[in-house]
This record gives structure tokens, C-alpha cells and sequence, in this order.
């Protein structure tokens, strides 16, 4: 049996009181769905389900509408991501100066690929259209951290030191 | 290095300093002269001449007169199409209505580009000079700054600057006293090249998905909200203080004829310094790579530079005396678009690189319209066969077709600029789909299942020494016995030949490691 959007809420009500915060700004706006939906992001590291469902609800805008905004734009993101997430930049410097290299090593080694996470929810992995840093390239971001010329060999020794920090 | 970039700071970081480098020596920097140089805080901008061009425009001359000094100064627009800034004010000004807008570009979507970036980050109230210049131009009373999800430090930089001109009456109420109301607001993009075309950006700002729509109407006559709107990239509008403090005039004699003023490419690939170049229009390839860039790092040969990202095209050796215009490459089949600049050595291979661009667009088209949503990922499809070593000497007419389809029938700039790096490879570099296809070899060693071991032609000298040293007994003499052959079927990829060979006539090989060790 389907259920009304107010029993769906329901399941949703009290759990995000930092959100309603922000939501309550935008509310009966015009143009601020993107801005609301980031910042909830920023809040929850993603847009899951339930969460886009308590937006819908809020803002008074269908649920089909903010599917429509959360597929269309890639920085949305509605799975969680690993406990360390890399983000490899796949711009075109990076490209040239190798960043397939580093794609295939956490392939090989991690059975890790864009869009993933390991199975122990250590590292998940997304690549990026272009960071803007095309002299270091290739470069990977973890968190807002950069690091620059990438190899694999700097990859095995990063991915080492995150494992033991989180582990 | 890692603190830097993660203090954002000047992307040119880990590059020689100004002082006597010939990286530095030989550009012209203009838009770029606060970058890195003077904090990105009010008190310094104004040290340094800042909002002098406001203060003058609005004190002492018309919005027509504003409008009329920018159409004299020749600029084009930096964003990649190069439309006179001047003639897109005057339409916006004469366009009926009372509630007009300016937006400031800044999605820089061309992955391999960072000037706009670094303006943002660097010198973010040089831009917002500009757009309040541009609104006094138009008579708009409401700014956006659109910037990329993925530039969290211009965004921040953007804020506060936005702040600091509000706190000092360049922006609100009645700015500097003379009854002029405009104020502004960020937006963020969340992650879509197409929002950088300015129909999809234009939705993209009204909070929708960034689904581009016809033009006519351009912005200018119904842009945000059904209302006039002018649309200008990051750099363009840094130019605009410039060329209102030192005159149209002093902004002609920089470029070349019908190329007024500089342009700032971001130098990156094969090349030792990279990093931003700023140069006058007209500046040849050589110049930049060679004398600015210092040349290619290794002594491979220079092989090829892509201009203007997925939307462009590529240079060849031949070209390297060219002056870099938005005329000049138009005519060679490239774009200068918004000023990436890769330079590709002899181990990148042209069918893979252009299958990178195809792929590209085809992630990014947005599929609204089929021709672009269908025709990116038809070209995508026969792209993988040939670099995957299943080419049929057809497919490069059936590329060809596709690609004069993509480029009428497509409904915005993505679709139809998205064949460009594949015509201009195929003009370029026809010979290298030739060898992947008949061949079955991939030159540059790049394509993994052509990158089998190949003895060249006209080195081999038929000493014989691979084939006695051949674990595998798979190599042979050709029968007019004037070269030796590896068989394919036999090869074990062991790679001896290779090593052994005293005249370097072997190439090929496992796909080769392209992470540089520096
Ligand atoms: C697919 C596509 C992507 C674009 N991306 C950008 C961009 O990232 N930044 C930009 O300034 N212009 C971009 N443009 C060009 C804009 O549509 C527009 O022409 C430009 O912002 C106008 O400013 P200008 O006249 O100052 O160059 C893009 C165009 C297309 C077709
Ligand atoms: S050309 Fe491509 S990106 Fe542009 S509207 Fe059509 S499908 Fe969308």
C-alpha cells in the first residue's frame, strides 16, 4: 500500500533540528532549492531518502521536483560515503599526467571504483571534472585537503597512514 | 605545497618567483597584477587603485558614456565565445523594462582551466568592480556571482569581499551618493558543465535544474525571471576597471587588430612551468610554451596543444607560430574558449585523447534534446571501438556524419561544440586513427589492447638480434628480408626486444605507465 506523503514524514519528523533551522529561511521562497539542498548536504554529508522527503514537505516543493535538481547536479550525493572519501580529479591535465593510473591501482588493490565504497566503509572514491589546481596535477582530495602529483606509490602511502588513523 | 593549495592561496605556488624568472618576465599581467600579489581584502584593492574606475564612471560619466568607452575599447568576452562586451551592454541597456540584472560567470566548467579561479580566490573585488560598473552600464539593480561547487575558498573569498564593498557603500542603497541602488548575491553551482552556457546557468540561478533553453531570446532580452539580463565571464569583467581608468584607447594598442587586450591561459600538461600565463592576444604558441613555459620537461617532442577544453580543438607543430586570437583559431578549426591550454608530448595518443572530450560531453550533456543526449554517446561508442582495436574503416566517415549532425541540430553550445576535439583530431591526426584501425596499433602506446610490441619500419636496420633473443621464438623475418616483424599471436609481452634493440626500433609494449615520477 502506498503511503500519503504526511505518513512518509512522519518517520522523518524530529530528526533533523539542525535543518529545520535553515529550512525555515528559505521558507516560501522562490529560487533557493539548490542552496537549501547544499546545505543540508553540508549538515549530513548526504541526501538520503527520508531527509529529501522532510525537504519536500518543508518547502512545500513535489518530491519530484527535488529528484529532478539532486540527479541533475553531481556535487548531490544520496549514499554516504566511506569513512575517508577520496576525490580524484579527472580534468584534463590530470588526465595526461596519468590519473587512470591511480583509478586502476584502487581498482586492483581496494576493488574500489568512482562512485563506490569498500565493503568495510574505510574509503569510498568520486572523481571531479576539474579542481582548478591543473599544475599539480594529478591531484586527489581528501576532505578539503590536497594533494598534489599524485603517483601510486604516494597513493599506497596515504592510503596506508588513512587506514591506520581511522582503524 | 599541500598547505598552500589547501589554504587555497596562489594556484601558482611551487612555480619560480616573479622576480627575474622568464616565466613571469614575459607576461603582461593586467588582470592577474593583484593576484598573489596584494591580499584579497578592500584596504589593499583600494591601495592599489580599486574602485578609482567606479568612483570616476559614476561621478563623472553616463551609463551611455560607460557603455560607449567599453564598445571603443574592443573587448570581447573571455567565457569562450568572444562576443563584444560593449554591443551586449548597449542591447541590455536599450532593452525595455525596469528590473534588469547582471551575472557574474564564474562556473569555469573547461576541466583544464583555472583563471577564473584564480581571480576569484586572488582578487575577488576586482571582479566585483566590474559587475558594478556593468550594472551601472545596463541600469540593473540586482547581481548574482555564480560559482562552481567545487570552489569552496572563491566562494568564501567571494562573501566577504561582498561584505567589505557593502560596509564601504560600493554596494546597497544610494551607492556613493549619486542614487544608484545595486546589490549582490552569490550562487552556487552544484556540479554541471553545462550550467556555464548561459541559458542553463540562467535556470540553474532561478534554483531548477540547469536545463538550457532556445535562443533567441538571448539574456539580454529575456533572461533571469523573464527579465533583461547581462551574462560576463570572471575575466571579462576584470578587465572593465582597467580599460574605464586608462582610457579605450591604451586597451587597443595591447592585442592584436580586432584582439584587443590580454588573456590568461592556464598552462598545464607536458610543459615545464605550468601554471597562469597572461599575454597579449595575439602571442604565438611558441612563445608561451617555449620562452614562458620553458618548453616540454623530458626531451620528448612537442606533439600537440588542446585550446578551449571539450568544446575546442587542437594544435599541431605547425601551428606553432600562429598568434593565438579568437580569429586566427577559429580559422584553424580550434576555439581559445576560456583559455586552457594542454600541452600533449609524443606518448599521449590522439583517438584516446579525443575519446576523453567525447566522454566528457557525453556525461555532461544534459539530454534535453536528442541529437546531443544520442549523438555524444554514438560518438563515444565508436571512439571505444577503434582505441579498443575493433575500427572498421568506415567508422571515421560514420564520426564525420555524426559530427555535422551534433552541430546543427543540437539545441545549445554543448552539443554543438561537443565534436570538436574529434574533427580537429581527425584532421590533425588522421594518420593515427589509420593505425589503429588497420593497423591495429596505437603509436603512442597508450591504448591498452593495441599497445602490443611493434618493430618501426624505418629504423629497424635487420640486425636480427630480437629474434635470437625471443623467449618466445615471435619474431621473424619479413620475406622481402629487409625487416624483422614480431608475430602478435606469440608475443609474451616480455619486452627484451625492446631493451636490446641498438637502434630503438622497437616500440610498444604493456600500456605504459603515464604518473610521472618527478
Ligand atoms: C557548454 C558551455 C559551457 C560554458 N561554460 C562557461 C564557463 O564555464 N564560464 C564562462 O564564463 N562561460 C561559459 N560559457 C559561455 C557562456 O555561455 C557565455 O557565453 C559567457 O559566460 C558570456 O560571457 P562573456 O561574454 O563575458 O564571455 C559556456 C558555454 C557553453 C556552450
Ligand atoms: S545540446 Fe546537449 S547539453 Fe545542450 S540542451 Fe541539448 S542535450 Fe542538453
Amino acid at each position: 500500500m502506498k503511503k500519503t506523503a504526511a505518513q512518509l514524514r512522519e518517520k522523518a519528523e524530529d530528526r533533523y533540528p539542525e535543518l529545520d533551522a535553515v529550512l525555515q529561511r528559505y521558507k516560501g521562497r522562490g529560487g533557493v532549492l539548490i542552496k537549501a539542498l547544499q546545505e543540508a548536504q553540508a549538515l549530513y554529508g548526504h541526501l538520503p531518502r527520508p531527509l529529501l522527503i522532510h525537504i519536500a514537505y518543508e518547502l512545500d516543493v513535489p518530491l519530484s521536483e527535488i529528484y529532478s535538481v539532486v540527479s541533475f547536479y553531481s556535487f548531490f550525493k544520496t549514499k554516504a560515503s566511506g569513512r575517508c572519501h577520496l576525490e580524484i580529479c579527472s580534468g584534463t591535465a590530470c588526465y595526461i599526467q596519468g590519473m587512470e593510473d591511480l583509478l586502476d591501482y584502487l581498482a586492483e588493490e581496494l576493488s574500489l571504483r568512482p562512485g563506490g565504497i569498500t565493503a568495510d566503509e574505510n574509503f569510498s572514491l568520486s572523481t571531479s571534472n576539474c579542481m582548478g589546481v591543473c599544475s599539480n596535477a594529478p591531484v586527489l582530495k581528501i576532505e578539503e585537503e590536497l594533494y598534489s602529483e599524485m603517483t601510486t606509490e604516494k597513493l599506497q602511502q596515504l592510503l596506508k597512514e588513512r587506514a591506520t588513523d581511522d582503524g | 605545497m599541500t598547505d598552500r593549495l589547501q589554504r587555497g592561496g596562489d594556484v601558482d605556488e611551487g612555480q619560480p618567483r616573479r622576480e627575474d624568472s622568464p616565466f613571469y618576465e614575459r607576461q603582461n599581467r593586467l588582470v592577474l597584477r593583484n593576484c598573489g600579489v596584494i591580499p584579497p581584502k578592500i584596504d589593499a584593492y583600494l591601495e592599489n587603485g580599486g574602485y578609482e574606475a567606479l568612483t570616476m564612471a559614476l561621478t563623472t560619466l553616463t551609463p551611455e558614456q560607460v557603455v560607449a568607452e567599453i564598445t571603443r575599447s574592443g573587448l570581447r568576452g573571455r567565457g569562450g565565445g568572444g562576443f563584444p562586451t560593449g554591443k551586449k551592454w548597449q542591447a541590455a541597456r536599450e532593452a525595455p523594462g525596469q528590473h534588469k540584472f547582471v551575472i557574474c560567470n564564474g562556473d569555469e566548467g573547461d576541466p583544464g582551466a583555472f583563471m577564473d579561479r584564480s581571480i576569484m580566490e586572488g582578487d575577488p573585488h576586482s571582479i566585483l568592480e566590474g559587475l558594478i560598473l556593468a550594472a551601472y552600464a545596463v541600469g540593473a539593480v540586482q547581481g548574482y556571482i555564480y560559482v562552481r561547487a567545487e570552489y569552496p575558498l572563491a566562494v568564501q573569498r567571494l562573501e566577504a569581499a561582498i561584505a567589505e564593498a557593502r560596509a564601504a557603500h560600493f554596494l546597497g542603497d544610494n551607492i556613493l551618493e549619486r542614487g544608484f541602488d545595486f546589490d549582490l548575491e552569490i550562487r552556487i553551482g552544484a556540479g554541471a558543465f553545462v550550467c556555464g552556457e548561459e541559458t542553463a546557468l540562467l535556470t540553474s540561478v532561478e534554483g531548477s535544474r540547469g536545463d538550457p533553453n532556445p535562443r533567441p531570446p538571448f539574456p539580454v532580452q529575456k533572461g533571469a525571471w523573464g527579465h533583461p539580463t547581462v551574462i560576463n565571464n570572471v575575466e571579462t569583467l576584470a578587465n572593465i576597471p582597467l580599460i574605464l581608468l586608462n582610457g579605450s584607447d591604451w586597451f587597443n594598442r595591447i592585442g592584436s587588430a580586432g584582439n584587443s587586450g590580454t588573456k590568461v591561459f592556464a598552462l598545464a600538461g607536458k610543459v615545464r612551468h605550468t601554471g597562469l600565463v597572461e599575454v597579449p592576444l595575439g602571442t604565438t604558441l611558441r612563445e608561451i610554451i617555449f620562452d614562458i613555459g620553458g618548453g616540454l620537461p623530458s626531451d620528448k617532442k612537442f606533439k600537440a596543444a588542446q585550446t578551449g577544453g571539450p568544446s575546442g580543438g587542437c594544435l599541431t607543430a605547425e601551428h606553432l607560430d600562429l598568434p593565438l586570437d579568437y580569429d586566427s583559431l577559429e580559422a584553424v578549426g580550434s576555439i581559445i574558449g576560456s583559455g586552457g591550454l594542454i600541452i600533449m608530448d609524443e606518448d599521449t595518443c590522439m583517438v584516446d585523447f579525443a575519446r576523453y572530450f567525447s566522454d566528457f560531453n557525453r556525461q555532461e550533456s544534459c539530454g534535453k534534446c536528442t541529437p546531443c543526449r544520442i549523438g555524444t554517446k554514438r560518438m563515444l561508442e565508436i571512439l571505444e571501438k577503434i582505441t579498443s582495436g575493433q575500427g572498421e574503416e568506415e567508422d571515421l566517415p560514420r564520426l564525420e556524419s555524426l559530427a555535422v549532425l551534433l552541430k546543427n541540430a543540437s539545441l545549445c553550445g554543448l552539443g554543438r561544440s561537443a565534436p570538436n576535439p574529434v574533427l580537429s583530431t581527425l584532421r590533425h591526426f588522421r594518420e593515427e586513427y589509420q593505425a589503429h584501425i588497420q593497423e591495429k596499433r596505437c603509436p603512442a602506446g597508450v591504448c591498452p589492447a593495441l599497445s602490443r610490441y611493434y618493430i618501426q619500419e624505418e629504423k629497424c636496420r635487420a640486425c636480427g638480434l630480437c629474434a635470437r633473443l625471443c623467449p618466445a621464438e615471435a619474431i621473424f623475418r619479413d620475406e622481402e628480408g629487409e625487416i624483422y616483424r614480431i608475430d602478435a599471436e606469440k608475443c609474451m609481452d616480455c619486452g627484451r626486444c625492446l631493451e636490446e634493440c641498438p637502434f630503438e626500433a622497437i616500440t610498444g609494449g604493456k600500456k605504459r605507465k603515464k604518473a610521472v615520477q618527478r
